[in-house]
C-alpha cells in the first residue's frame, strides 16, 4: 500500500525529482481546467447554477437532520435498507456483515471517496474478502497497491508506460505495448470476468434524493452499473452530506458536475436508484465520520457543500506540481486539505499551508466553497493549537513584532538591504534558506521607496 | 443498534448546524429544442445520430443484424408478460454474448446528449450496459433544452430504475486519453424518429 505519511513539502520534493514528469502532470491538469473552462462558458447561466447549488447545499446543512429523516423514511418505503455509521470502523463493520451474512468472499467496488476515506479495502481484505475496484484508473492503482492520487482521475500520476507494465505484470498484456486502447480493452476483458462471478456490488453515492428516497451515481465507464446489476445485493456508502431535498435539484448539480470536473456537459451514465430489482437488495450505508463536527465549526462547515468534483485540484498551482500522493490524505488537493485538519490536526497540520493561497481554488468551485479563506483560517487554527513547525512559530512572531514598530521596521528593511548587497551567498544558501531552493531573488536596491520618495520631495 | 447510531447523528447535527438557510426558488427557463441541435450535441460524445420518419427501417436493420449472425435484442416492441419475466430473470452470464440492443427512449436533452431510460423500457438492468452496441430509439417530439426541463417531464421515483445515458461507455484513465468503449457498449446509435407533417 502506498503508505499516507510523511509531509506534503518533503512529499513534494520527492515527486518533482522527475521534471519531465512534474512537467507532463501540470500540464495534462491545466487542460483539463481548460476544458472546464470551455464547458463552463458554454453554459450562459452558469454563474447562477453556482449560486443556486450553494444555497441549496447551505439550506440542506441547516435541515440535515430533517433531510436525512425524510431521506430514510422514503428510502425504507422504496424497500431500500438503510443503515447509520458514526465512524468509519462502524461503516466497515456493517458492510462486512451484509458480505459475510450472504456468503460472499469475492465483491466488486466502484469509485468512492468515502470508503477510501474509511479505509474500507484493507479491513475487507483483511478478513478474507477479495476485493476488485472496477473503476479503470482505481483497478490500476490497486493492483500497484497505490491509493487514488486525484479523487476525479485516480491514475493521473501515472504515465501509459507505468500502466503498461503493471498490466504486463497482473493481466499478461504485451511488455511494452503501451497503446491506452489496447490496455483499456485488456482491463474490460479482465474486469468482465469478476462482473460476471461476483454477487456483491459496492458503490459510493453522488446524490441522494430526500423526496424520492433514491440516490444517484455518475459514471463514464459504466462499471458501477455493470457491477450493481450483474450482483444481487447492492450496497451505497454515503456521507451524510450527499442529501439534496427534492429530484428538481437534480438538475442543477447534473449540469454543474461534470462540467466542473472534467469540462464534459454530463457523464455517460446518471443511474438512479429507487428500488431493487425483485429478489435483489440495495443497502445504503449514511455516514458520519466527523462530518458532523465540520458542521458545527462555522468558518469550516461550508467544505461540506462539496460534490467531489476535483476542479479546485485541477486548478491548483500546488497540486499540479506535487501531485495528489503528496497530500497524504485520502481526499488530496485544496478541498481535502480544509477537510482533513477536521479528521486529526497534528496529522494533517501541514495541508493547509500547501497552497499559494491564490483563490483559484474557489473560483472554480461549482458550489462556492471559499476554500482559499478556510486554508487561511485552519493556518490560524492550527498555529494557535501549536502544530505550527517552531521555526514557522519563531518567524511569524518575530515578523509581527517588528512591522507592528515603523522605526524597527524601517531599519530592519535597511539591514537587509546592505546585508543582501554583501553577503547575497547566505540568502542563496538553499542550506540556510530553503526559500531559495527554487526560487531566485532580485538584486537588492540601494534604498527603500520611502527614501527615495523623500528624496523626490 | 442501527436506531442508536441513528440518533445519534441527528443528534449531534442538531447541535451544530447553522441556523435556517432559506431555500430559493429558480427557474432556468423553458426553451425549445430541436432534432438538429441534438445531434450536433450526440456527434461531439462520438454517437451516430440519425433522423428516420418511420420506425421500419430500425426494424430492417435488425433483421440484417441478425441474418449477419449477430446476438440482437429487440425490446422496441412491446414485450408481453412472460417474454418480460424471462428477460428480467437473465443474469450476467446469459447476457454477456449480446451483441446488440435494440431499446427505446423516454426523452433526449440537446445541451449533453443525454438520453432517459428506465425499468419500463429495458425489463433487466444490465441490457444498456453489458450489450457491445446499444441502439436508442426515441421520438423527436420527447427532445427538451436542458436538465431542468428533464427532471420536470420525469418522475425518478416512478420505477425502481432509471439512467440519463449520454454516448458510449468511456475512459480517459490512462494519461487522460479517451478511449470509446471502457465496460460498457463500444457504440450508442440513436435514431430520431420525426413523424412528417
Amino acid at each position: 500500500m502506498t503508505t499516507l505519511t510523511g509531509k506534503h513539502a518533503s512529499n513534494a520534493a520527492a515527486f518533482i525529482k522527475d521534471e519531465a514528469r512534474t512537467d507532463w502532470h501540470d500540464e495534462t491538469l491545466w487542460m483539463v481546467r481548460h476544458k472546464r473552462d470551455l464547458a463552463a462558458a458554454g453554459v450562459l447561466e452558469w454563474e447562477a447554477l453556482r449560486n443556486y447549488a450553494s444555497n441549496i447545499k447551505e439550506h440542506t446543512l441547516s435541515n440535515l437532520d430533517d433531510y436525512l429523516s425524510e431521506f430514510e423514511k422514503n428510502a425504507l418505503a422504496n424497500g431500500i435498507i438503510v443503515h447509520w455509521a458514526p465512524d468509519a470502523a462502524a461503516h466497515n463493520q456493517i458492510v462486512y456483515s451484509i458480505i459475510k451474512d450472504a456468503g460472499i468472499d469475492r465483491i466488486v467496488k466502484s469509485k468512492s471517496m468515502l470508503t477510501e476515506e474509511c479505509h474500507l479495502n484493507p479491513f475487507l481484505i483483511s478478513k478474507g474478502i477479495e476485493v476488485t475496484d472496477t473503476d479503470l484508473g482505481e483497478r490500476i492503482v490497486q493492483l500497484r497497491k497505490e491509493i487514488p492520487s486525484h479523487i476525479v482521475l485516480p491514475a493521473i500520476h501515472l504515465k501509459k508506460e507505468d500502466v503498461s507494465h503493471t498490466f504486463h505484470e497482473f493481466l499478461g498484456t504485451e511488455a511494452n505495448n503501451n497503446d491506452p486502447q489496447y490496455l483499456t480493452g485488456a482491463a474490460r476483458i479482465h474486469l468482465r470476468d469478476k462482473f460476471i462471478e461476483s454477487t456483491l456490488a459496492i458503490t459510493g453515492v453522488n446524490f441522494a434524493i430526500a423526496e424520492t428516497g433514491g440516490f444517484v451515481v455518475c459514471t463514464n465507464e459504466g462499471n458501477a452499473d455493470m457491477g450493481v446489476h450483474s450482483a444481487t445485493i447492492h450496497i451505497a456508502c454515503m456521507g451524510i452530506e450527499k442529501i439534496i431535498p427534492k429530484a428538481a435539484h437534480l438538475g442543477v448539480f447534473t449540469r454543474l458536475l461534470a462540467r466542473s470536473a472534467t469540462g464534459q456537459a454530463i457523464t455517460t451514465y446518471t443511474s438512479h436508484f429507487h428500488r431493487p430489482q425483485p429478489g435483489k437488495q440495495i443497502h445504503v450505508v449514511i455516514v458520519d465520520n466527523g462530518r458532523t463536527t465540520q458542521l458545527g465549526r462555522e468558518d469550516f462547515r461550508n467544505s461540506l457543500k462539496c460534490i467531489r468534483c476535483g476542479a479546485c485540484s485541477n486548478t491548483c498551482p500546488v497540486f499540479r506540481r506535487s501531485g495528489g500522493h503528496s497530500y497524504h490524505a485520502s481526499v488530496a488537493g485544496p478541498i481535502g486539505s480544509i477537510l482533513a485538519p477536521n479528521m486529526n490536526s497534528t496529522q494533517y497540520a501541514d495541508l493547509p499551508f500547501a497552497s499559494s493561497l491564490c483563490g483559484s481554488c474557489s473560483n472554480v468551485c461549482p458550489v462556492k466553497i471559499d476554500i482559499h479563506y478556510q486554508l487561511w483560517k485552519w493556518r490560524q487554527v492550527l498555529m494557535q493549537k501549536g502544530e505550527g513547525s517552531i521555526g514557522k512559530k519563531w518567524m511569524m512572531q518575530g515578523m509581527a513584532y517588528i512591522f507592528a514598530r515603523p522605526k524597527l521596521y524601517r531599519f530592519a528593511g535597511s539591514f537587509a538591504r546592505k546585508f543582501l548587497r554583501t553577503v547575497p551567498f547566505l540568502a542563496q544558501s538553499k542550506t540556510f534558506n530553503p526559500w531559495y531552493k527554487n526560487r531566485e531573488l532580485p538584486q537588492a536596491p540601494k534604498q527603500s521607496f520611502t527614501e527615495w520618495y523623500k528624496k523626490q520631495q | 443498534m442501527s436506531t442508536s447510531n441513528k440518533e445519534s447523528i441527528l443528534n449531534r447535527i442538531r447541535q451544530n448546524k447553522p441556523n435556517p438557510v432559506l431555500l430559493k426558488e429558480n427557474n432556468f427557463g423553458n426553451f425549445p429544442a430541436t432534432a438538429l441541435q441534438l445531434i450536433a450535441t450526440l456527434k461531439a460524445i462520438k454517437t451516430e445520430a440519425v433522423l428516420i420518419p418511420h420506425l421500419n427501417a430500425v426494424q430492417e436493420e435488425i433483421q440484417q443484424l441478425q441474418q449477419k449472425g449477430n446476438v440482437v435484442l429487440n425490446v422496441l416492441n412491446n414485450l408481453n408478460a412472460v417474454e418480460q419475466d424471462q428477460l428480467s430473470k437473465k443474469s450476467a452470464a446469459d447476457l454477456a454474448s449480446l451483441d446488440y440492443a435494440f431499446i427505446k427512449g423516454q426523452f433526449a436533452v440537446t445541451e449533453n446528449g443525454a438520453i432517459w431510460v428506465s425499468d419500463k423500457n429495458i425489463f433487466n438492468r444490465l441490457i444498456p450496459f453489458i450489450c457491445k452496441h446499444l441502439v436508442i430509439v426515441i421520438e423527436a417530439s420527447n427532445i427538451l433544452t436542458n436538465m431542468h426541463q428533464a427532471y420536470t417531464a420525469i418522475n425518478i421515483r416512478e420505477e425502481g430504475y432509471g439512467v440519463f445515458i449520454a454516448g458510449p461507455s468511456k475512459t480517459a484513465d490512462i494519461e487522460q486519453s479517451l478511449v470509446i468503449g471502457a465496460h460498457g457498449p463500444l457504440s450508442l446509435k440513436v435514431y430520431i424518429i420525426q413523424k412528417e407533417s
